[in-house]
């Protein structure tokens, strides 16, 4: 039986901190990517994790559910919203941790893709949240990048891109 | 280190189908993981699941959605399907991913649930846990548009997790 779910590769923030979590030269050999992050800002409170595909911030779109600890609501934007992180803001050492499934990636569809996100706070509001997400680009996928434009990652935030292969 | 992740089949539609469907499902796994990217031939519709073709009223459901502009929740009674969507349907535009976990799927004690995630960047997220009141084990999964046609493309995989 061949290895069907293996690691592509793993990024972890050194001491510095790092504007970006980027995949680079993904490989078209698998058939989905699932990509595991856990992520911390150095500013903000539960401020936004962004993402680009290919490098691109354009042709996004998505729907959101997201839960504060006292509501739920629904939204569109920003268009790329892929979850919120842990900031500055927000209980020390606490990490925000989130899956991002995107399934036939290296295909010439539009791609679809799954976000679910935890961000986690001792106060009274933290945020869960579920994300559908398309880019409507029909290039495959070959980098994948998270970020946040106005601020930076901290150290010890990581992230792990696994290739799924369906036989 | 035993494989814990497995493909047990997958089916990628060569020409328009009203279902797709896993059969013989071996017991050797722990829990099933069902992969759908999936594209209707016009329209808008709900992927829904029945389980070793059982299509009378034993399935329930709470259903927990985003629509874009307000978070809504819906429960089912005594239904005659699973669903793997709600909002986040799927239509004729693009191929929206669904994922589904079937946990301990072959015990032959307990009722089975299947968790859902749907998902449509132009109608809705959702989170949706279904309940089959069986206690046998699952051994066939069938997907199906609830009243319309999958396209060509569209791919079903259904994979097995082993707890050790």
């Amino acid at each position: 039986m061949a290895t069907t779910y293996e690691a592509i590769a793993t990024v972890t923030v050194g001491s510095g901190g790092a504007a970006n979590i980027e995949f680079t030269s993904i490989p078209a050999t698998y058939t989905d990517l699932l990509l595991m992050h856990s992520t911390r800002q150095n500013a903000g409170n539960a401020p936004s994790l962004l993402i680009k595909f290919n490098s691109s911030t354009s042709n996004f779109s998505s729907r959101y559910l997201i839960g504060s600890g006292s509501t739920a609501s629904s939204g569109t934007s920003p268009a790329n919203y892929a979850g919120n992180s842990d900031g500055s803001s927000n209980t020390a050492s606490t990490f925000a941790n989130g899956s991002i499934y995107i399934p036939n990636y290296a295909g010439s569809n539009y791609k679809s893709y799954s976000v679910d996100d935890v961000q986690e706070n001792n106060a009274t509001e933290a945020y869960a949240t579920l994300i559908a997400g398309l880019w409507s680009n029909t290039a495959a996928i070959t980098s994948i990048t998270l970020y946040n434009a106005s601020n930076s990652f901290v150290q010890y935030s990581t992230a792990t891109l696994y290739g799924i292969k369906n036989s | 280190m035993p494989t814990t992740y497995e493909p047990i089949a997958t089916t990628t539609l060569g020409s328009a189908a009203a279902s797709v469907s896993f059969t013989s499902i071996s017991g050797s796994y722990t829990d099933l993981v069902l992969i759908t990217s999936a594209k209707l031939t016009s329209g808008s519709d709900d992927a829904i699941v029945r389980v070793n073709s059982d299509s009378a009223g034993n399935y329930s459901q709470t259903i927990l959605s985003g629509t874009g502009s307000s978070a809504v929740s819906a429960r089912g009674s005594n239904a005659t399907k699973m669903f793997l969507d709600s909002y986040g349907w799927v239509d004729s535009t693009n191929f929206n991913v669904s994922i589904a976990h079937f946990m301990n799927y072959s015990n032959t004690t307990t009722y089975k649930t299947m968790l859902a995630r749907g998902n449509n960047a132009s109608s809705g997220v959702d989170a949706i846990v279904n309940l089959w009141r069986s206690t046998s084990a699952i051994t066939s999964i069938q997907v199906l548009a609830n009243s319309s046609t999958f396209t060509s493309g569209s791919t079903f995989t259904l994979y097995g997790i082993k707890a050790a």
